[in-house]
């Protein structure tokens, strides 16, 4: 780890050399380690350290941006004329509003000294745990147990200066039978928040349930679908227009709805950076404070997540979403997001279902069309025929079709817990409950 | 270089390790992104790096940093074994390599006009044109164009006494048009999907694709696929897909379930598993007898073509599925071992921080005997879809639904009406052993893939694929049904 000074040293050196230009840093620094098995034993693991170091130069209106692991002092010159360099021959861009001033930051803590010290040997132990369980089951294990640290710093000639630290782990298992598996994953930022042997003994249950799998017709269902599932529903919807920039493009599933109830009046969707019991971050990739962003309220359509341009386009105040400059076409997403919890237990949600199907998990969900935000997709790792309330019997795998919008407008029941999973791509949490769904559109069938 | 690389190895070495490699990488990547006239980013990157990957007791460690120092390469040398050690904790059978691979040598991509010499003016001009061509067409809400250039020069060097150096230049480069009306968005990308084409070659490629003189006529197409006919719902009937679109299909539907790692279920919790499992190999059908798929990584311009993998085998082309029938891998010396056979050299890391995987090479279907005109000609009812715009697939890599930009009606042998929100699915098998018409070579063309994500962490890879406009029979298409 760098920590504070150091970072901040760095931070004012590379701005030192930008002289009279405006600019901006961003420093990011990583230490993770990643043991992953398959088969019951560990087939891979590996460590890695590295830092990432940006900058923004502004020459007025025109930008430029190196970016690069090297930081000594030649290196540090090197990044900052190629910066230069690029600003020079850069037309003006209208629509950068300039660095943003000094920020007071909220205090958030995402710092385990436990999950930084992590060893291989722990987490060999941890996974050791897991395969002998899916052994002595005659089954097959796999997954994954992460740990890591991350500091980041952004900090510009205005004065902005932030720094924040945060550790995090991840443990995935999937534990494959015959013709059937079963999955479960915890994430958080203290890796002994992570309760890894229940996971792998749910998942081992999930496993054996599942075996000798039905096959049904494709068609509408009822579904009640895990958190995993409801995580997938949230993190496309974010995806492809949560950000204003989808909004200013007229790609989002917001466009025409803003202001309208278009979900159930038991959807609420909201953005929080400073959520404890989420994966907390102070600011954003310009150094400006988070915001919490209500997305959906009551099921009506609320807004957007902005950074200081698409705020700037749009007449409103950014709320702190910026992502790095080199990804500025994206636009600014969510990347804290929860969804309010109900009263309701899964087991009561499957009690009060005379037919439907209970998913575990949603698998490569892609985009069909964005304005209704259309998404195609398999269910993987345990789909479960509901008959008379109860569990019946396991089904195989189907493809949908589906809005998620519509999806998330037929929605019945909102379960009471809800779980944090790290995003696929890293950089993202989201914290989300079981859900009941009058209809989900299957549209296939696998082999 | 080489002796802090030799000083990894011997300290390997003479903690116990049975095998050990180190890569060295240094990575160069300059891009540019445009959107509506504004230069939105001109970045260099840098990064550098090395990785020491040993194996203990059979069992794997690796560790990486970017500090190229001799201190550093003392505490990533110790911990890679470290970590190795751990991973015997939890141990199946020892790791067997097969036949030593002892590699020399140097290469280098080979370009006519080294992108790099391009100024960044040139460069910017190309986009800055592109988009003021697409601005002339009234509803055309987003323009975007990007170029990207990678020179990676990579060192690798085992404890079999291989040491080679390598130098992999790529060129990319794409403009999208999209357009909106009511409640409808619609995209139109050129030379392919997701942004851009790429290339392991030259500036040369990007003349060829000739980005402004293409970029009015998909701003045109964006506007017009706003009012088009909608795809037919839920029905069968033949398709004839683009050579962009093929070489998707080659992608999702061959190229990952023949990787021999997910046939061994090392991706089994991510990536998934693979139906063509081991009892297949040389017994089953995967497609009509016109379906030829090669894996190379020496076709010019194929974004999987290089020297030598990152264990250091010699690049090299091997059939995959011969007149239909299945019969070759891409395999790592490891998982080849298993098979009693040789690696066929697919082992590459995303970068110096990351473990070499299997990954596609260039993956190619093979060209066959028609011209497009005469096989539309041929067609008396069918769809023809070009350029991808979804992709999903199940985790055995046997039902998928894809979607693309833009298709075409087909009737009484003629190209008809345009058709937007185009969707098609099947089972992979099923859906190759319909082929009966593959384009010639005059139709073919290497596709690039730069986008392909596989492993934990996650490792984005560059493959490419051959593949030129092919008819496939009683296929489902229309899944997507405005509501």
């Amino acid at each position: 780890m760098f920590g504070r000074e150091k970072a901040k040293d760095i931070g004012e050196d590379v701005l030192r050399r930008a002289g009279k230009d405006a600019a901006e840093v961003i420093l990011s620094f990583e230490d993770q380690s990643l043991t992953r098995f398959a088969n019951n034993y560990i087939h891979q693991n590996v460590a890695q350290r590295n830092v990432t170091l940006m900058v923004r130069l502004l020459r007025g209106k025109r930008m430029g941006l190196a970016t690069t692991n090297r930081l000594d002092g030649h290196g540090l010159d090197i990044l900052v004329e190629r910066a230069r360099a690029n600003a020079k021959i850069s037309p003006e861009d209208p629509d950068y509003p300039g660095l943003p001033e000094l920020a007071q930051y909220v205090a958030v803590d995402a710092f385990d000294q436990a999950t930084a010290g992590y060893s291989p040997q722990e987490r060999a132990k941890v996974v050791g745990t897991a395969c002998r369980l899916t052994g002595e089951k005659g089954l097959n294990g796999s997954g994954l147990f992460s740990t890591g640290t991350n500091e980041i710093v952004v900090a510009n000639t205005l004065g902005l200066f932030g720094y924040h630290s945060s550790t995090n782990g991840d443990f995935q298992i999937v534990v494959a039978a015959e013709d059937a598996s079963g999955r479960e994953q915890g994430s958080g930022w203290r890796v002994t928040d992570i309760p890894t042997e229940s996971l792998a003994r749910a998942a081992i249950q999930k496993a054996e349930d599942g075996i000798n799998p039905h096959q049904i017709d494709p068609g509408e269902y009822g579904v009640v679908l895990t958190p995993y599932a409801t995580e997938d529903l949230l993190n496309m919807l974010n995806y492809y227009g949560m950000g204003a920039q989808a909004v200013l493009e007229g790609r989002s599933w917001m466009n025409d709805r803003m202001g309208e109830k278009v979900m159930s009046e038991l959807v609420d969707i909201r953005d929080d950076g400073l959520e404890p019991e989420g994966v907390p971050m102070p600011f954003d990739f310009e150094g400006v404070p988070k915001q919490r962003v209500d997305v959906v309220e009551r099921g009506v359509v609320q807004g957007p997540v902005y950074d200081r341009i698409t705020a700037r386009k749009m007449g409103k105040t950014t709320t702190g979403h910026a992502l790095p400059p080199t990804m500025r076409s994206l636009g600014p997403i969510a990347t804290n997001l929860f969804m309010s919890p109900g009263k309701t237990s899964t087991e009561a949600m499957i009690r009060s279902t005379e037919r439907g199907l209970y998913i575990s998990r949603f698998w490569y969900t892609r985009l069909v069309h964005p304005r209704d935000c259309v998404i195609t997709g398999m269910t993987r790792d345990g789909v479960f025929f509901i008959e008379n309330g109860e569990l019946a019997y396991p089904v195989k795998d189907l493809r949908f079709t589906q809005s998620y919008v519509e999806a998330l407008a037929k929605v019945e029941t909102v379960g009471k817990e809800t779980r944090l999973l790290m995003s696929e791509f890293g950089g993202q949490a989201t914290r989300a409950p079981a859900l009941k769904i009058s209809e989900f559109n299957f549209t296939g069938l696998t082999v | 270089m080489k002796t802090l690389m030799t000083r990894a190895l011997d300290l390997a070495q003479s903690a116990g390790a049975q095998y050990a490699d180190i890569r060295v990488v240094e990575n160069r990547t300059e891009s540019i992104q445009v959107k509506n006239g504004v230069v939105e980013s001109i970045n260099f990157s840098d990064s550098m790096g090395f990785g020491i990957r040993v194996l203990v007791n059979g069992a794997w460690g690796f560790s990486s940093s970017r500090e190229l120092t001799t201190e550093e390469i003392d505490r990533v040398s110790k911990q890679a074994l470290e970590i190795a050690l751990a991973s015997g904790l939890v141990r199946g059978e020892k790791v067997d390599l097969g036949p030593p691979v002892s590699s020399q040598g140097k290469y280098v991509t080979p370009v006519t006009i080294d992108p790099f010499t391009i100024s960044l003016g040139d460069r910017l001009g190309v986009l800055l044109a592109a988009d003021a061509e697409m601005a002339r067409v009234d509803g055309v809400r987003v323009r975007q164009g990007n170029l990207v250039l990678i020179r990676e020069k990579k060192w690798f060097a085992n404890t079999e006494s291989a040491f080679t150096e390598q130098t992999i230049i790529e060129t990319g480069g794409g403009i999208v048009a999209t357009a909106v009306g009511d409640s409808e968005v619609q995209t139109r990308s050129y030379p392919n999907s997701f942004g851009r084409q790429q290339v392991t070659g030259g500036w040369e490629m990007a003349l060829k694709w000739d980005l402004p003189g293409n970029a009015e006529r998909i701003a045109n197409e964006a506007v017009e696929l706003l009012t088009a006919e909608p795809c037919p719902a839920d029905t069968t009937t033949t398709v004839i897909l683009a050579g962009d679109q093929v070489a998707l299909q080659v992608h999702e539907s061959c190229g990952h379930p023949i990787e021999l790692d997910r046939v061994f279920g090392s991706e089994a919790a991510y990536a998934g598993t693979s139906f063509l499992t081991q009892e297949k190999l040389g017994n089953f059908r995967y497609g009509s007898e016109l379906v030829n798929i090669t894996a190379d990584s020496v076709s010019p311009y194929g974004l999987g073509t290089f020297g030598w993998d990152d264990e250091g085998v010699e690049a090299q082309s091997a059939p995959i599925v011969k007149e239909g029938n299945f019969v070759g891998y891409l395999m790592s010396r490891e998982t080849a071992s298993k098979l009693e056979k040789v690696s066929n050299g697919c082992m590459r890391a995303s970068s110096w921080n990351r473990i070499p995987l299997i990954r596609m090479t260039n993956v190619s279907l093979e060209p066959g005997e028609w011209e497009l005109q005469d096989l539309i000609a041929d067609t008396d009812n069918g769809i023809y879809m070009a350029t991808n715009r979804s992709w999903s697939i199940d985790d055995k890599r046997y039902n998928f639904q894809f979607g693309t930009e833009i298709g075409y009606e087909i009737k009484n042998g003629t190209l008809g009406r345009m058709l937007r929100n185009c969707t098609y699915t099947g089972i992979t098998p099923e859906f190759w052993y319909s082929c009966d018409g593959v384009c010639n070579k005059n139709h073919w063309n290497m596709w690039g893939t730069p986008n392909c994500g596989k492993g934990q962490p996650s490792q984005i890879a560059h493959t490419g694929h051959g593949a030129a406009p092919a008819r496939f029979r009683n296929v489902r298409v229309g899944l997507y049904k405005p509501t």
